[in-house]
This record gives C-alpha cells, structure tokens and sequence, in this order.
C-alpha cells in the first residue's frame, strides 16, 4: 500500500506539474461540452426537410401557411439542379422553388415526399406546380460509409503519426538519429509515406471486403476517390506531424490531437449532415481537411462527381498537407 | 600530436545554471580521452556540445581545426548514455536501418566480427541483454568507420564481467587508430582505458593529465598497512604519523626507505605488510571533496 501510495502521489504530481497539459486536459471538456450545446442547442426537433430555391425570405409571401407548419425545416439552395439530386437521391423530401411561378419537386418513391405533397396540398392548396424526380434511395450505409472511413483515416493518420513521434522523441530514438546524417524533412517524410502507404492499403482492404458483401453504390471513378482520400490522409498525417513536432509529453500530444479530432469528429459531417446546421457551423467544418475528405467522396461515390467537380476539396486538401507538412519540418526538434 | 578536437571556453548555461563554465580541451589524436566527474558535473553535457548535439552558450568546438559542419555527423561515432532504438527489428536489421543512414560505413559482416554480434543477429533488440545491447550500441557507433567516437558512460549498469568485455572491446577499436572520448563513473575504468583524463566539477575541468602523471602530482607518498596486531605500541607514538584505519595501522611516508628501516629497528613484524599505491579513486575524492559513488 505504501509503495502504491507513494507512485500514485509521484504520478500525480508529475501530472500536475505539466502545465501544458493540464490545461489541455482541463479547457478540452469545457469546450466540448459548450461547443455542443451552443451548436446544435435551439429549435424543436424537424421531421421533413424541405428545399428551398429562390429565397427563403420568399416562402413567407408565396407560402405562408406552409412556413408555419410546425417541425419541417426549410434549407435555402441556390443551385437547382444540385437540389433536385438531392431529392433524388432520398436525401431532401422536397423541394420547392418560389422564384417564379411556385412549383415544388418530390422522388415517387419518397414516402416523406408522399406525405409533404398532402401536407402542401392541404394548407396552400393546388397553386403549387408538382414535378415528380425518379431516383432509387440512397442507402444510409452508402451516405455512411465515407464518412465510417474518413474518420477510422484520421485517427490512424493523426495518433498513429503523432504519438508515434512522440515517443520516440520521449525515449530518445530522435536523439540518436539526429547523431546520424539524417535530416529532420527525410525523417518526417518517411514517416509520412509509411503511414500514408499502410492507412490506403488498410482503407483499400476495408473497402473491398465490406463491398464483397454490401455492394456499395458507386457512381464516379475509383481514380478520383483514391486521389480525395490519399490527399486526405496526407492532410491528416502531416497535421499530426505538426503536432508532434515540439514537444515530449504524451500527455500535451494527446490533449492536442484530441481537440483537432473530436471537432472534425463532429462537424465534419461523418456521422451526420450538417445541412440544417447554422451557417456558421458550416463554414466552420470547412477549415478541417475530413469534411473535405467526406464531402468529396461522398459525392464521387453517391453522386457521380467528376474530378473537376471535385477539385475545391483537393486544392484545399493538397495545399495544406503541404503546408503543414513544411512548418512541421522547420519547427521540427530531434530531443 | 595535433588535436582532433578542440573546445575553446565552452559554456552551457541554463535558466539558472551554469552546467558548463568555460572549458578548454584539446584532445589528440588516437588517444582516449576520460571525462570523469560527479554527478551533475557537467560531463555528459560537455561531451553532447563535444558531438554537436548541443549547442553551447559560449565558446567553441573544432574539428580537425574547423567548426562542426555537416560532414562532422558522417565523420563521428556517438553511443549515448541513455538511447533507444526502433522496435520491433532485429540487431541485423539495425545494423542495416543504421548503414543506411551513412555514406561510407565499414562492411557489416566486420562490424558483427568486430562486436562480438554474431550469435545474436536475429534477436530482437528489445529482448538482448544489457552487455549486448552495448555492444550492439557500439557498433552502430562504429558502423561508419568513424575517426572520432563519443562513449558517454557505456558500461553503466553492466555487470563486472561484461564490463570487462566491453573495455576489451573499446581497446581493440583503439588499436585501429580510434579517438575515443570516453566519460565514466568507473575509476577503474579510466584507469584500465584512457590515456588521458580530465575530471570534472561544477562544471569546471579541475584537474587533467595522463592518468600516472596526475596521480604522482597528486600524491608524492604512498601508505604502509599493518595489522594493529603486528604493530606494537610504538606505532602510535607522534613520529610515525599512523593512524588508525579500522583492523590496520596506516603510515603515510614519502621516504619508504627510511620508514621500513625505522619499522625494522622498532621490532615491527613486517610479514602482513602491505604497500597501498594511490588510485584514481584517491585523486577523484582529493579533487572534487566527494566521495566517488558508481
């Protein structure tokens, strides 16, 4: 007991003692537990989402009954025809354009959109134009998958980098290779394709044997995809070598992984769309390379998008994975 | 003989600690040079700034006559005190993922012979004894045929006999024209390797030279051991200058002669006794007023 006492009050005061790391342990709670609250806190739960092209601010003098119908949520588009996909892939119940002449869209197969059109019908009457969509439902697990996978891509990419580094720096491997003609980019960058060369055969392996059995639906190029998800997984190692880059406690190393990880975890739009989320979260998941990584292959794989279509999210993928991975190496310490 | 290395006023100074504090070395050529001292002296840093791991505050470090550049990390040999090394390979392996790392390196087959390696290529590094794992240590310290080799404190934590091993080991890359500075808590150690020795203390060299040279420096007597029960009365008594050192009577004298002739004609039976010379371990608690723990 007295030995288990006395290595139970050393670890405490280590952990103590490590500044950095306590306040990432103290403030990363906090800011989950307000983060969330803040963001998905307001408004009662929405059952129907509805499309809205041609302003929402519109709705209410075209369609003010409709606007005041109790738990369907209307989302502003302002491309027509990327709405209408969404309807057809099941992912909209509706969508209503209320630019000109009023006229709303429903997938035949939607039993939402069955619902919505009685809906409509009952409280604006028959002033509406319909235009029915044909399109099979995309399944949850197809919406799902990219996400499943970006997110296992980012905790392998950036904790099996950054701790790895971490460690080494800890027990003193760094040391003895900085004795070495080793240069700190050659370093990063081996670590870098290692992990990049095991998380694509992993992903690949993943893929393949749970589409042996699923048959994922897959509308663009495998090309395309490979590209978004080697650029994403590069984004993500080269952030977790930027963390890695400094420091020797493992303790600040995962604090500070945790609080890139559990945003991108959660606004990122893996688990679920941020569609009906605030604006500002939003634009808030674009600054973390997974939403990219997630937008760009689910629209490749659900939506057929081609490279060009794509291309946003591999610039941004691909400058800054090249960025982070240059300031990791300048700021880089062997000890 | 030229020096291969040179520090010039070296200081290391830290918030609120001056570790080193303005060292001056020149160390030649094909020599092993010690670094001895207590703990906290100053030791392991100077040899870091030594190997350009560190760098100092003040001061400065040649090689061959010029400043620490890129080729000196190609050129030098460092096993550190305290390293570890990637898991999960054999010693074959890291012997490789090391080659590797140099331009030009002796071939690994002598590195293995040279070492002692070869019954323990396949073995895991992390399931090797600590006697191997130096030797292991060493080699990867020797792999690129170094001229200059840094041995910070290699054989603590050894057991005797493989310590002893490992000083066989250091003597034969000595024979092939090595420099080697070794630092090392084992005066024995010094003794038995080193050519020269500085020792260290609050950062500061406090006394350097071969290790004969600062003894007889030190220490012009040397001391005669009697059993208190050989001695008789006499011995006490002010012009022996004895004292008492638990079962013996000790006589320290800088004229042997004439103190064994004095001894004689007092009837002192001489069967049991014993001429002490001094060690490094004398010098070392004589210069730096502390009691030397390995």
């Amino acid at each position: 007991m007295r030995k288990f006492l006395a290595v139970l009050h050393a670890r405490n005061m280590e952990f103590l003692r490590d500044r950095s790391a306590l306040v990432w342990n103290l403030a990363m709670p906090f800011m989950l537990v307000f983060g969330l609250a803040f963001t998905f806190s307001g408004g009662s739960k929405d059952i129907y989402k509805i499309g809205i092209v041609g302003g929402i601010e519109k709705l209410h003098s075209v369609a003010p009954a409709l606007q005041s119908t109790q738990h369907l949520q209307f989302i502003p588009y302002d491309e027509l025809n990327a709405a209408i996909g969404k309807v057809k892939h099941h992912q909209m119940d509706m969508l209503i354009d209320v630019g000109g002449a009023p006229k709303y869209w429903v997938n035949s197969s939607s039993p939402n959109g069955y619902l919505l059109e009685r809906i409509i019908r009952g409280v604006e009457g028959d002033r509406f134009e319909r235009q029915v969509v044909e399109g099979a439902e995309i399944r949850y697990v197809d919406w799902f998958l990219p996400g499943i996978l970006g997110m296992n891509m980012m905790f392998a990419c950036l904790f099996g980098v950054g701790f790895v580094i971490v460690r080494y720096r800890k027990n003193g491997f760094l040391k003895r290779l900085k004795a070495t003609p080793l240069g700190a980019f050659q370093f990063l960058f081996a670590q870098l394709v290692s992990r990049l060369l095991l998380i694509m055969v992993i992903t690949t392996i993943v893929y393949t044997g749970c589409n042996f059995f699923i048959d994922f639906n897959m509308q663009g190029s495998y090309w395309t995809l490979l590209l978004v998800t080697t650029l994403g997984a590069m984004c993500m190692i080269s952030i977790g070598m930027l963390i890695a880059a400094h420091t020797a406690s493992e303790e600040l190393a995962g604090g500070m992984l945790n609080v890139v990880t559990w945003p991108m975890m959660l606004l990122s739009g893996a688990w679920f769309s941020l569609e009906g989320a605030q604006i500002w979260v939003q634009k808030l998941a674009l600054i973390f390379p997974l939403t990219h990584m997630v937008s760009a292959a689910r629209a490749i794989m659900n939506e057929g998008a081609t490279l060009s279509q794509v291309m946003p999210h591999v610039w941004v993928l691909g400058i800054t994975s090249v960025i982070f991975i240059a300031i990791g190496a300048y700021v880089f310490k062997w000890e | 003989m030229s020096p291969i290395i040179t520090a010039t006023q070296l200081v290391k100074q830290y918030p609120g600690v001056r570790a080193v504090d303005g060292i001056d070395l020149a160390i030649p050529k094909g020599i092993c040079f010690g670094l001895l001292g207590p703990n906290g002296a100053g030791k392991t840093t100077t040899i870091e700034m030594l190997e350009g791991i560190q760098m100092p505050t003040g001061g400065t470090v040649l090689y061959k006559g010029a400043p620490l550049g890129k080729r000196y990390r190609e050129e030098v040999g460092i096993q550190f005190q305290h390293t570890a090394l990637q898991e999960f390979l054999t010693v074959r392996e890291t012997l490789e993922l090391f080659e590797r790392l140099y331009e030009r390196t002796l071939p690994i087959p002598e590195i293995i012979g040279l070492c002692s390696l070869a019954d323990i290529l396949e073995r895991d590094t992390r399931k090797i004894s600590g006697g191997q794992r130096q030797r292991l240590l060493l080699a990867l310290a020797l792999i690129n045929d170094p001229e200059l080799i840094f041995l910070d404190e290699p054989t603590t934590g050894l057991d005797p006999q493989a310590r002893r091993n490992f000083w066989e080991l250091v003597k034969l890359v000595k024979s092939r024209n090595k420099t080697i500075v070794l630092t090392t808590h084992y005066m024995e150690e010094a003794y038995a390797l080193c050519d020269e020795i500085a020792i260290m203390d609050k950062g500061r060299i406090v006394s350097q030279g071969t290790p004969m040279q600062l003894l007889s420096d030190h220490f012009g007597d040397v001391v005669l051991q009697i059993p208190n029960a050989d001695a008789g009365s006499k011995l006490t008594e002010p012009g022996f200058n004895a004292v008492q050192a638990g079962d013996l009577l000790e006589i320290r004298t800088n004229r042997l002669h004439h103190t064994l002739q004095l001894l004689i004609e007092n009837g002192v039976n001489l069967d049991r006794l014993r001429i002490r010379a001094w060690t490094l371990e004398d010098l070392f608690i004589n210069v730096t007023g502390k009691k030397h723990t390995p």
